[in-house]
């Protein structure tokens, strides 16, 4: 009833709006940002594909395993046949250092050499410039991401690691995948580029379906032959990509917890000035019988109203600003570069105006209280 | 009993002490008060003699330090928060000095207030608007907001939205206290009317002889007591 009518005005509430506009944008933006990077880890991996490295290692770069091995796990139940064999690829992955175009200065890529399969193993792979690389050439095919991030890896780019020139033949996609940070060659040409022609470091392998995935693990596992870990590509990403999430979860966090802080008291400033002055309309109410809760209700709505307003806003701007940015990161597990796109979901924005609306309360509940305690006799003094 | 009749408000050995810092302020001293239904009476008194603390504690929206206050044979003083509030939306009515409406209503919404606290329906409630905003003589007013109307045209609405339940006691702190001559007068007829027409018991305060001239009996506020003569 009467809530309708003291939210009518607003008077000096723009700075208040403008203070939850901001933290709301700050909030969205760096959850899109954590959200974007768990896309590009997880966007790929296919629950068909399970990924094998030596028990114990927590990433590739830590991983060996030794040529028998591979033997042994592509013989393994469950996996589809190819037209050439089982669709198993032992793969190598090293990190080199290439100069980025932003800044010039050098940073990680990965470099991973993968088997004959790799192409039917991760089928989201589409090659949208140039061509595969050769089997037994120092040839590589380039991510669309580490092309755009690196200097030198368009088609047809020679670059020099070490004593071995390789040239780029071809550029590819994978569905916003990981793998698009990545460089690709043959595993025969980089063992002995890097003397690791006696082991490889990941098996990655196609299987029947989803739910053979427990017996092949099973099988691998329980072979004395056999000391490995197997994960579901798509979880073995999604572990990759936790502790970087939550950092930037974390970090996120806080920031948006620092604001929030000084939005409330924005936001309480707003309310207690909207408060007084009304003070005396709240008294004449009140003197008519009204008791305090229309009062707290109407002031809690307005607060809520102003935040929602300015949550809107900043879920908004950004939403405009964020969505689909391109940004690059350190994954942290094998310390390259992951390029992903700033990702705002209608679920984050909802969860940026569930903010907006609890630093509403949080910023109109004290003025509220205030003022439905106040004697009726103060408020009608006012002036 | 009084010989004009019932008593409607009693008000026996009432104190009012207000704190200012250290020194406490007798603002009523065992203030006797005894009011019989419909009569019109006017309080007078110097600035800060305590009429609008009187007027609080009559209207339930203040109690008294000590003492009683009773209207229609309720002991108010005693009564929760909660009940008096109630208590007032069906037994009082209040008209302020600066006419207290809320800007962002209409005359008629403003008037509907105090009767959003009943259970009428909204037929009902439009209809009693509309008989209120009559009889202060606005009935061509109801979708105007304060800012489009006059002084007094702004403190007829404050007595509709008063009398909308039809309470028994009408308290007007300084009703004309804001408004020039001609406008003040217009008031105190309509004050007038309320009280003869309607059997409506008005107290109000007010500084000018001229108001006071209009009520049946007029009473001096002097040191925290009322007195029948104006004190020298
Ligand atoms: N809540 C309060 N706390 C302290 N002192 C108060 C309070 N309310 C009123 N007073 C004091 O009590 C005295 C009487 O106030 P009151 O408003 O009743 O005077 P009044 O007779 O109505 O004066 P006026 O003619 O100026 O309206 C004043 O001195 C005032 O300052
Ligand atoms: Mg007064």
């Amino acid at each position: 009833m009467t809530f309708a009518t003291l939210g009518q005005r607003k008077g000096s509430s723009f700075a208040s709006v403008f203070g939850i506009a901001g933290v709301v944008a700050v909030f969205v933006g760096v959850l899109s940002i954590a959200n974007g990077f768990r896309n590009a880890m997880t966007a790929t991996g296919s629950p068909r594909n399970a990924v094998i490295l030596r028990s114990g290692a927590s990433s590739e770069m830590m991983s060996s395993l030794r040529r028998e091995s591979g033997r042994i796990i592509s013989d393994a139940p469950g996996i589809v046949m190819g037209e050439n064999g089982p669709l198993a690829s032992a793969e190598l992955f090293v990190v080199i250092s290439l100069p980025k175009i932003s800044t010039g200065t050098d940073a990680n890529v990965p470099l991973r050499g993968v088997g004959d399969a790799a192409f039917d193993v991760r089928d989201d792979i589409e090659i949208i410039e140039g061509r595969r690389f050769e089997p037994g050439k120092n040839e590589v095919i380039v991510g669309r991401a580490a092309a755009a991030e690196f200097a030198g890896l368009q088609l047809n780019d020679k670059f020099q690691v070490g004593p071995n020139e390789w040239t780029v033949v071809g550029t590819f996609t994978e569905r916003g995948g990981i793998s698009e940070s990545e460089i690709w060659t043959d595993a025969k040409v980089l063992g002995p580029a890097y003397a690791r022609d006696e082991y490889f470091q990941a098996a990655y392998v196609r299987l029947k379906d989803a739910d053979t995935f427990d017996s092949f693990k099973d099988a691998l596992t329980s072979d004395p032959r056999l000391r490995v870990k197997v994960t579901r590509q798509t979880d073995f990403y999604s572990e990759q990509s936790t502790g970087i999430y939550m950092m930037i979860v974390t970090l996120g966090a806080l920031v948006a917890t620092l604001m929030a802080i000084g939005a409330i008291f924005g936001a309480l400033n707003t309310m207690f000035s909207a408060v007084a002055a009304r003070t005396r309309e709240i008294g004449t109410l009140r003197a008519l019988g009204f008791n305090g809760l229309p009062v707290i209700i109407s002031i809690l709505i307005e607060s809520i109203l102003l935040a929602l307003v300015g949550g809107s806003i900043g879920g908004g701007l950004a939403w405009w600003a964020f969505d689909g940015y391109q940004a690059a990161t350190i994954n942290w597990q094998t310390f390259s570069q992951v390029a992903f796109a700033f990702d705002v979901t209608p679920s984050l924005l909802i969860q940026g105006i569930c903010y907006a609306t609890l630093i509403g309360v949080v910023g109109g509940l004290f003025p509220a209280f205030r003022a439905a305690r106040m004697p009726v006799t103060t408020a009608l003094r006012e002036i | 009993m009084s010989e004009n009749g019932e008593v409607l408000v009693k008000v026996s050995g009432a104190d009012k002490v207000y704190r200012r810092g250290s020194e406490d302020l007798h603002i009523l001293d065992k203030l006797d008060l005894n009011v019989p239904k419909g009569e019109f009476l006017a309080l007078m008194g110097p600035s800060g003699s305590g009429k609008s603390t009187l007027l609080n504690l009559l209207g339930g929206i203040d109690r008294p330090t000590n003492g009683s206050v009773e209207i229609g044979g309720d002991e108010i003083s005693m009564l929760s928060d909660r009940k008096l509030a109630w208590w007032r939306s069906r037994h009082v009515g209040f008209v302020f000095q600066m006419y207290n409406l809320l800007p962002v209503l209409t005359a008629a919404r403003n008037v509907d207030l105090p009767l959003l606290l009943t259970n009428l329906s909204s037929k009902q409630r439009r209809k009693q608007v509309e008989l209120a905003l009559d009889a202060v003589g606005l009935s061509h007013r109801l979708d105007h907001y304060p800012r489009q109307l006059s002084g007094g045209e702004q403190q007829r609405v404050g007595i509709a939205r008063a009398i909308v339940t039809d309470p028994s006691i009408l308290l007007c702190d300084e009703p004309t206290g804001d408004l020039d001559r001609h406008a003040g007068d217009e008031i105190l007829d309509l004050l007038d009317t309320l009280n003869r027409e309607q059997g409506k018991t008005i107290i109000m305060v007010t500084h000018d002889p001229h108001a006071s001239a209009r009520a049946s009996r007029t009473l001096y506020m002097d040191e925290g007591k009322l007195k029948t003569e104006k004190p020298e």
